[in-house]
């Protein structure tokens, strides 16, 4: 898997939800994606990714697209393969 | 009803909303008096809340002028609603719609469903609400459970009291919202904090939000509650490494939370001179029963504290001193009892200030009190009850052709099932219909369950 399926993984396993959803969503634009759900989240992307994110990344992570954009510039995450 | 609820006789202000609307106490009072004039007393209003301004003038109109509100959450499932409207026969039903919220008249003569035909009062059906009734909420985050409490306005002034006593409230705190309006724990931060003058910082933002963060910095924000799962959720945030000058008071309630966390926020306090508070309490009772006074925070870890001012504990079927019991309460804030049919709601006093908790607890030597387990099969997710019964039940009406038994621990229900094949669909429905997040359903395929020879689950026998 390369980084990008490995963090469409970790919403679709967070939330119980298909790829195609996951690459969309957006804060408690479904239930699962409530403030438990976050808490799931971040333990889901903390262990694919072996990283430690800071409280203030994980009060801003409120999308898809917004944790792709923290991960790739603040965790060294390279999404470009 | 002798007088308003809610003197609202303060100069200041009541309301911040996130979106940065300021209200006075004087404004907050017209605001409900408009919202009362379309409404008659002793009416029956379905309030369906979130923590936004709409939701709080209309509960304060409901309590100053007599009107019986049932809080519901707003984005309650639709099925559940027209459950509840069936049975209780609302009057109105006050609800968010596109433009705003709307007051939708149900239960008026000839069909005609004009706000003006209220002047009608005389044939309001629910004239046959008791007298004393002042408030009615749901019993748990809802297995579909049409139960409610009971609620009089002796009942709130009484709990609203002593917790203003001690948890020394005054007009100079602002309270930030981080529980919902329906739920009671969050409903009594809202009635203690009016009762004084306070200015409460309304929002629907969760602690997981930047926003959320952002408003209690610009409005500094002086308290906040929490159920144990809040708790954990700050700890992950690394809430001690946040700067809160404002912040004076966290208040936690709605389940057990773990010793070592108690620890953690109750050193955190002590250290920042904060004051962390334990408190104990069921909707049956208003709100609160007990507080554990934060300067004992550290040294009874673990411990639920001392019955409120007016109210004391007594435990039944005590083997001996230091010894288990059912924790029974006695105080003012005792409700009415609980309502299964609109007929209920015309009822009386049922308990005579006398509770039992269903919790069985043991007291110490210096008389505080520590919750050991239930009397009852229910569980607490989320600071919401969720009965394991219940589930059972609801689990077999959707899914008929299979054998189930419920456990677990709270925030963790292990639901065993006999078909291998259902396990997520088994999983989604509960969460779907107890409005609960997914991830505290723990849904595992069992050949069968284990029973006793009379059919009954032996539930000590499941893996």
């Amino acid at each position: 898997m390369n980084n990008t399926e490995k963090y469409t993984q970790a919403f679709m396993d967070a939330f119980s939800i298909d790829a195609e959803t996951a690459k969309t969503l957006k804060f408690q634009q479904i239930p699962a994606w409530d403030s438990v759900g976050h808490m799931g989240l971040v333990a889901q992307l903390e262990e694919q990714f072996g990283i430690m994110m800071e409280p203030d990344d994980i009060v801003d992570l409120n999308s898809y697209d917004k944790g792709r954009e923290m991960l790739a510039s603040k965790y060294g995450v390279d999404f470009s393969a | 009803m002798t007088e308003p609820l809610f003197s609202l006789d303060f100069c200041g202000t009541a309301v911040v909303t996130d979106d940065g609307r300021i209200v006075s106490y004087v404004e907050l009072r017209q605001l409900a008096e408009d919202w009362a004039a379309k409404v008659p007393a002793r009416a029956l209003v379905f309030l369906l809340v979130g923590n936004n301004l709409d939701s709080l003038v209309a509960y304060v109109a409901c309590l100053n002028h007599g009107i019986v509100p049932l809080m519901l959450d707003a984005r309650i499932d639709a099925a559940l609603l027209q459950r509840f409207i069936e049975i209780y026969r609302p009057d109105f039903i006050w609800r968010p719609s596109e433009g705003g919220y709307v007051l939708e008249p149900r239960n008026t003569p000839n069909g005609d469903t004009s706000v003006s035909c209220v002047s009608c009062i005389s044939w309001f059906e629910n004239n046959k609400l008791h007298p004393d009734l002042a408030l009615l909420l749901t019993t748990s985050g809802s297995t579909g459970s049409p139960k409610l409490v009971r609620q009089s306005y002796a009942n709130i002034r009484a709990n609203t009291a002593s917790i203003v006593e001690y948890l020394k409230l005054d007009a100079t705190e602002r309270p930030i919202t981080t529980l919902p309006m329906n739920y009671t724990y969050g409903l009594s931060i809202i009635n203690t904090h009016l009762s004084v003058g306070a200015t409460i910082l309304l929002t629907d933002k969760t602690l997981m939000q930047r926003e959320f963060w952002n408003f209690f910095t610009a409005q500094q924000a002086t308290s906040f509650g929490g159920v144990p799962y809040t708790y954990e959720m700050l700890d992950k945030l690394m809430f001690f490494r946040r700067k809160l000058p404002s912040l004076r008071t966290m208040t936690q309630a709605g389940g057990k939370i773990l010793p070592e966390l108690h620890r953690k926020f109750a050193e955190y306090a002590q250290r920042e001179g904060k004051n962390f508070v334990v408190m104990y309490g069921q909707c049956e009772a208003t709100a609160r029963m007990s507080y554990l006074p934060p300067e004992r925070a550290l040294d009874k870890v673990g411990s639920m504290g001392i019955a409120i001012p007016g109210g004391r504990f007594e435990l039944v079927g005590e083997s001996r001193s230091g010894g288990v019991g059912e924790l029974v309460y006695y105080g003012d804030n005792v409700t009415l009892g609980y309502a299964e049919c609109a007929e209920d709601l015309a009822k009386g006093d049922e308990r005579h200030g006398r509770l039992e908790t269903g919790d069985m607890a043991r007291v110490d030597d210096e008389g505080f009190y520590y919750i050991v387990g239930r009397k009852k099969r229910f569980l607490k997710i989320f600071g919401n009850r969720v009965n394991l019964d219940e589930t059972e039940r609801l689990i077999k009406g959707q899914f008929r052709d299979l054998d189930c038994a419920c456990g677990g621990v709270d925030d963790k229900m292990r639901i065993f099932i006999t078909d291998q094949t259902q396990v997520q669909a088994v999983r989604d429905f509960v969460a779907e219909k107890t409005h609960l997040n997914f991830t505290a359903f723990d849904v595992q395929f069992l050949a069968t369950i284990p029973k006793n020879a009379s059919g009954k689950t032996l539930y000590s026998e499941l893996p």
